[in-house]
């Protein structure tokens, strides 16, 4: 007997295996998702910090446009809730409307992008200006990187869920899930970021 | 039950390579990964010993005459970035851990064994990247702290290059730690009690979440210092109104848990070896695992009297002092249980025993230093000193290096399925211990008495107990010979060491040697009480 002809017995003939297996893949996850908001934290601990003992010099002190960055935080919010859709609808086996409002949150997810972009092009100050700009750029690209991730993420998973041939059936959500949890993630450190750079 | 098999690792398994070639390979095994760990830091270890080497042979003399100071600064910095991040967290936690957890645990393998290998292949290249940065324009020389703004004023490819290659071993540990804490946590046979396991899981427990916890901060922060360094921003450089209590808040806020990282580990290995050989139960599981649990806690929260000297305002310091204090507690507890498993015990004198001993001496003299250190007025004296040196070293090399070499002596025969020398074994403790505490006991003396660490040149006064630091040195490098003398003849010409020499009753003892694929032919043995000897003692004759 191979190891190979038991293990495929072992994964059709025992659910409870591939149920397990899932469950731990979602906790690592969850582990890492924690790792990756200490370093947001250190980003959070350290701009903090700045603002309580780095007085900026005079014409360094500015007055961020609201607009934008509020609508940012709509489309992330809003984006949220289409994953949550879509999620659902593949619980329902319904394929291509899963499909549809994955595309839709990748959307909202490139038009957040293309104004975080048009922020940077229309602010007043450049990345070295002062210690102020610095952070802003070094905190908002770094989630923007996550931003990125996160799209392509969903555009990958939008291709799997096709109907035909497509891997993201109801009987393995998995992706989705994963995909779906990291976005929520970013989605929350947004909002975080949003009111410390922002609003305070 | 077949809970623990991850049904893709399986199918992968028939595919690896067999026979030494699976060393070399993306194997997914977890033991196949461990062996990897090891023999990687091991190499890693000599780099970083010659480099050791280097520097006592520099201080045997007062002046800079072997080799000049910028050099000395490369070499240092090598030094303290190879053996922390190549050496010691990789084997303490990644070589035993991928191990033995799986065997702790009842499972066939790690809960994600491809992020495994993953985790142990971007060290080769990470760390050949470091060594190699000192050919290319010299190599980082801020020392293993990187404080800036020195990191961000000395030569730039050099400080990239090892912010790069820490940023990798920083992932490389943060994946390795989420692996073993869903192993730990998710992987359990079935039955298994949390309060049941080994102490070494626990003490792998607490570790991952130090990691999960404090080395991202590391990777920000590192991250931030290279766009100092890169794209003249400001964060760090006061020059630029940047700040550099910020870095070296952050940097702490890592380095602290990592000492930890680097020697909880080592307290649970410690926990294993001693009952085996003293045919005892642990003393106090119960506390153990407290005063674990109590060390992540406290660990994270007392980073900053690494800085009493930056400017700290008087309540910080009384905070740390008092919560740095308070790790003295937990840390006490560990080591009254330890000699108390010890105690009354069928103690046999072998070479994992003595230098699990070895490791309960200097210990404790390195955690003595520990408590004295935290306190800020004592700490502004002896601050950047050759005491701090002493200090760690006792407790790096002293503590965790000492283990793993009890580790080696003890888990060599479940690995290779022979026996070592047990003389040989014995002359590499007496060389290693008395080396040891020849080259850093002195070295408290210089540093009460004012002799700067990290400087090639110092006052002619100190020269003679240089000189006998630079004599512990050297016996420190001999004892490496007997070791690898022993290891390579016992691998070829061992005599069979059977399935459980030292009638050990943890689970990986009830297996083959060396183990098969998947850890068990059968189903995973429950061992709810993996300290039970004494009462089990008759059956084992």
């Amino acid at each position: 007997m191979t190891t190979l002809d038991s293990s495929k017995e072992i994964q059709n003939n025992n659910s409870e295996v591939t149920e397990t297996h899932h469950d731990f893949r979602m906790f690592g996850l969850i582990t890492f998702l924690i790792a990756d908001g200490m370093t947001f934290a250190g980003f959070f601990a350290a701009y903090l910090t700045y603002k309580a003992v780095n007085p900026l010099p005079d014409g360094a002190i500015y007055e961020l446009e609201l607009p934008i960055p509020t609508l940012n935080t709509i489309l992330l919010l809003v984006s949220s809730a289409t994953f949550h859709k879509a999620g659902k609808a593949l619980l329902k086996d319904k394929n291509s409307e899963s499909q549809k409002w994955l595309f839709f949150t990748a959307f909202l997810g490139i038009i957040f992008l293309i104004c975080q972009l048009f922020e940077y092009f229309h602010l007043p100050f450049g990345l070295t200006d002062n210690l102020f700009a610095s952070t802003f750029y070094a905190l908002t690209g770094f989630h923007g990187l996550h931003v990125t991730l996160g799209t392509l993420m969903i555009l990958i998973i939008a291709w799997q869920s096709r109907v035909k041939g497509g891997r993201l059936t109801s009987q393995n959500m998995f992706p989705l899930e994963a995909v779906e949890l990291y976005w929520h993630f970013v989605d929350g450190i947004w909002v975080i970021l949003f009111i410390i750079l922002y609003l305070l | 039950m077949t809970i623990s098999i991850d049904p893709q690792k399986t199918k992968n398994e028939s595919l690896q390579p067999k026979g030494w070639l699976r060393y070399f390979s993306f194997s997914l095994d977890h033991k196949v990964i461990g062996i990897q760990y090891l023999v990687c830091g091991f190499l890693f270890y000599l780099i970083g010993g010659t480099l050791a080497s280097a520097i006592r042979i520099e201080l045997a003399s007062p002046m800079s005459d072997f080799m000049p100071r910028d050099v000395y600064n490369q070499v240092l910095t090598l030094h303290g970035t190879i053996m922390i991040f190549l050496w010691i967290v990789p084997v303490v936690n990644g070589a035993f851990g991928n191990y033995l957890i799986p065997f702790y645990v009842g499972a066939r393998d790690m809960a994600f064994p491809r992020l495994n290998a993953v985790a142990f292949w971007l060290i080769p290249p990470s760390g050949l990247m470091l060594v190699a940065s000192y050919f290319v324009d010299g190599a980082a020389q801020a020392g293993w702290t990187a404080y800036p703004p020195l990191s961000i004023t000395t030569p730039q490819s050099g400080q990239i290059i090892w912010i790069l290659s820490v940023l990798l071993l920083g992932g490389s540990s943060i994946f390795g730690g989420i692996n073993f804490i869903a192993t730990i946590i998710k992987l359990r046979r079935p039955g298994l009690k949390l309060m049941q396991l080994p102490m070494y899981c626990w003490a792998m427990l607490g570790t991952s979440l130090l990691v999960v916890l404090s080395t991202p901060v590391l990777a920000g922060t590192l991250i931030l210092l290279s766009f100092d360094i890169i794209a003249n921003t400001g964060f760090f450089n006061p020059v630029l109104g940047g700040n550099v209590v910020v870095y070296q808040h952050l940097f702490w806020f890592y380095s602290h848990p990592a000492v930890y990282i680097m020697v909880l580990p080592a307290f649970g290995l410690v926990s294993e070896i001693l009952p085996v050989h003293a045919r005892k139960p642990l003393f106090g599981y119960t506390t153990m695992v407290f005063s674990i649990m109590g060390i992540v806690v406290l660990g994270l929260v007392v980073w900053a009297h690494h800085m009493f000297t930056s400017g700290t305002p008087p309540w910080m310091r009384l905070f740390f002092t008092i919560a740095t204090a308070f790790i003295a507690v937990p840390t006490g507890i560990k080591f009254f249980n330890w000699v108390a498993t010890l105690w009354g015990g069928k103690i046999s004198i072998n070479s994992a025993m003595l230098f699990s001993c070895g490791f309960i001496i200097n210990f404790v003299f390195g955690g003595i230093t520990g408590v004295a250190l935290a306190q800020v007025p004592f700490d502004i004296h002896v601050h950047d000193t050759y005491f701090v040196v002493a200090h760690f070293h006792y407790i790096v090399y002293g503590g965790t290096v000492f283990i793993i070499f009890s580790s080696i002596y003890h888990w060599f025969p479940k690995v290779t399925g022979k026996m070592f020398n047990e003389k040989l074994g014995i002359l590499h403790f007496i060389i290693t211990f008395i080396g040891f505490n020849l080259c850093f006991a002195p070295q408290h003396w210089l540093g009460l008495n004012g002799m700067p660490r990290r400087v090639a040149e110092y006052d002619p006064q100190f020269q003679f107990v240089n000189q006998i630091s630079s004599l512990g040195a050297l016996l420190m490098a001999i004892s490496t010979i007997p070791f690898l003398i022993n290891v390579f003849l016992s691998v070829r010409n061992g005599k069979d060491a059977g399935d459980n020499p030292w009638n050990a009753l943890t689970p990986e003892w009830l297996t083959s040697s060396p183990p098969p694929v998947e850890n068990w032919e059968g189903e995973a043995p429950l061992v709810e009480e993996p300290y039970g000897y004494g009462k089990e003692i008759s059956e084992l004759k």
